[in-house]
C-alpha cells in the first residue's frame, strides 16, 4: 500500500512539474495520470502490485476528497439565491446539452455504428 | 466550556471528524437505500459538514484550512484513474475517432451554452464567465475562469454543482436517451461531470469509470482551448 502510494505521488509530482516546465494548459495529476497509463501499459504489473492496490483504495473513496470544496457551496448560499433562475437553469441545460452530446457524437460515428452492449461492450 | 468550543471550531482534527463521518453516514445510506442514486456520499457529507459548522458557529475559511489534508488526496486520485483506464484500454480503439470528435463538440457546446443561457436570463457577463466552465475539473476551471474576468471561487462550487447534478442524474437521463454503450457513456459522464461523475460511473461499471476518467482529461484540455475563444467572440 505504502509503495503504491509513493508511486502515485512520484507520478503526480513528475506531471506538476512537467506541467510548469512546458505550460501545458493540464492539472498536473492529469498529466501523471497519462504517464501512469503509459507505464502500466510498458510494465503490466500484476493484478496485486502495490500501485493498482493504492489506486483501488483510493478511487473507491473518491467522493470524499470532494466534501472540503463542496463545503463551500455554504459560503455562497447568498449569490446562489440572488441569482437563482440564471444559475439553476443555464447549469442545468448546459449540463444536459453537454453530456447528450458527448454520448450522441459517440455513437453516432463509432465505426460500424454497432451496439457496445454485447461481447465488445 | 466556551474554551473547548472555541478549540473543537478551529481544531483540524474535529473538522477531519466530522467530514469522515459524513462521508461515512452518505456510504451507509447509499447501501441501505440499494444505491439510490440521490444517495451520493459526497451530497450527504456535504449537508452533514454544512450543518455542523452551523451548530459550532465555524467559518468556512477555518474549515477549508483544516480540511487540506482531504482535498489533498484528490491529486493522487485522479493518477489513479490511469488504472482502470489500463485495464480496459482494450476497448479504446474502437471509439478513438468518434471521441476525438465527441470531446471537442462536447465542451464547445457546454461552454457557450452556459454562458449564453445566463445571459439570456439576465445574469451579468461574469457570471456567465463563472459559469462557463463548470463541467471542467476544478484546476483547469479556476484558471480558465479567472483569465476570463469571471470568479474562481464561485466557479469552484459551479463545478461541485454540476459534478453532484451528474452524479445523480447523469445515468439516468442516458438511459432515457437510449444510450448502452459502456464507452459513450463514459465518455459523457467524465465530459460532463469531471471527476465527481467519474466516480459514479466507476460505481456503475469498469468501462464507464475507465472512459469518464480520460473524458476529464481530454475536457480539461479541449475547454482550455475553448474558452479563449469564447472570450473573443463575446467581447
Amino acid at each position: 500500500m505504502i509503495t503504491g502510494l509513493a508511486w502515485l505521488l512520484g507520478f503526480q509530482l513528475v506531471g506538476e512539474v512537467l506541467v510548469r516546465v512546458t505550460g501545458l494548459p493540464l492539472p498536473g495529476p492529469v498529466v501523471g495520470m497519462l504517464l501512469l497509463f503509459v507505464a502500466l501499459q510498458l510494465r503490466q504489473p500484476v493484478s496485486h502490485a502495490p500501485v493498482l492496490r493504492a489506486a483501488n483504495a483510493l478511487l473507491r473513496h473518491m467522493q470524499l476528497f470532494f466534501v472540503p470544496a463542496g463545503v463551500g457551496v455554504i459560503a455562497y448560499l447568498a449569490v446562489l439565491r440572488a441569482q437563482a433562475a440564471p444559475i439553476l437553469v443555464a447549469m442545468t441545460a448546459s449540463w444536459a446539452v453537454g453530456l447528450l452530446t458527448v454520448a450522441w457524437v459517440t455513437v453516432l460515428l463509432r465505426r460500424g455504428g454497432a451496439d457496445g452492449r454485447g461481447a465488445d461492450g | 466550556m466556551g474554551e473547548a468550543l472555541d478549540y473543537l471550531r478551529e481544531s483540524p482534527v474535529a473538522l477531519m471528524l466530522v467530514t469522515v463521518v459524513g462521508y461515512r453516514l452518505g456510504r451507509e445510506l447509499q447501501r441501505r437505500s440499494g444505491g439510490h442514486p440521490v444517495a451520493q456520499p459526497v451530497l450527504v457529507a456535504i449537508v452533514v459538514v454544512g450543518l455542523s459548522l452551523w451548530a459550532l458557529g465555524a467559518d468556512y475559511a477555518t474549515y477549508a484550512t483544516g480540511s487540506q489534508f482531504i482535498s489533498f488526496w484528490l491529486g493522487p486520485a485522479t493518477v489513479a484513474l490511469a488504472v482502470p483506464l489500463h485495464r480496459q484500454v482494450h476497448r479504446l480503439p474502437a471509439v478513438l475517432g468518434s471521441m476525438l470528435v465527441a470531446i471537442p463538440a462536447g465542451a464547445a457546446v457546454s461552454l457557450a451554452s452556459a454562458y449564453g443561457l445566463v445571459r439570456l436570463l439576465g445574469g451579468e457577463p461574469g457570471l456567465a464567465m463563472t459559469m462557463a466552465p463548470r463541467t471542467v475539473t476544478t484546476p483547469v476551471a479556476l484558471q480558465l475562469s479567472e483569465a476570463a474576468g469571471g470568479n474562481p471561487s464561485l466557479t469552484a462550487v459551479f463545478v461541485i454543482i454540476s459534478g453532484v447534478l451528474g452524479a445523480i442524474a447523469g445515468p439516468a437521463v442516458l438511459t432515457l436517451a437510449r444510450v448502452h454503450d459502456r464507452r459513450a457513456r463514459g465518455l459523457a459522464m467524465g465530459a460532463s461531470a469531471h471527476a465527481i461523475g467519474t466516480s459514479r460511473a466507476l460505481l456503475e461499471d469498469e468501462t464507464e469509470g475507465a472512459f469518464a476518467g480520460l473524458a476529464m482529461g481530454l475536457t480539461a484540455l479541449a475547454a482550455s482551448i475553448l474558452m479563449p475563444v469564447l472570450v473573443l467572440v463575446v467581447t
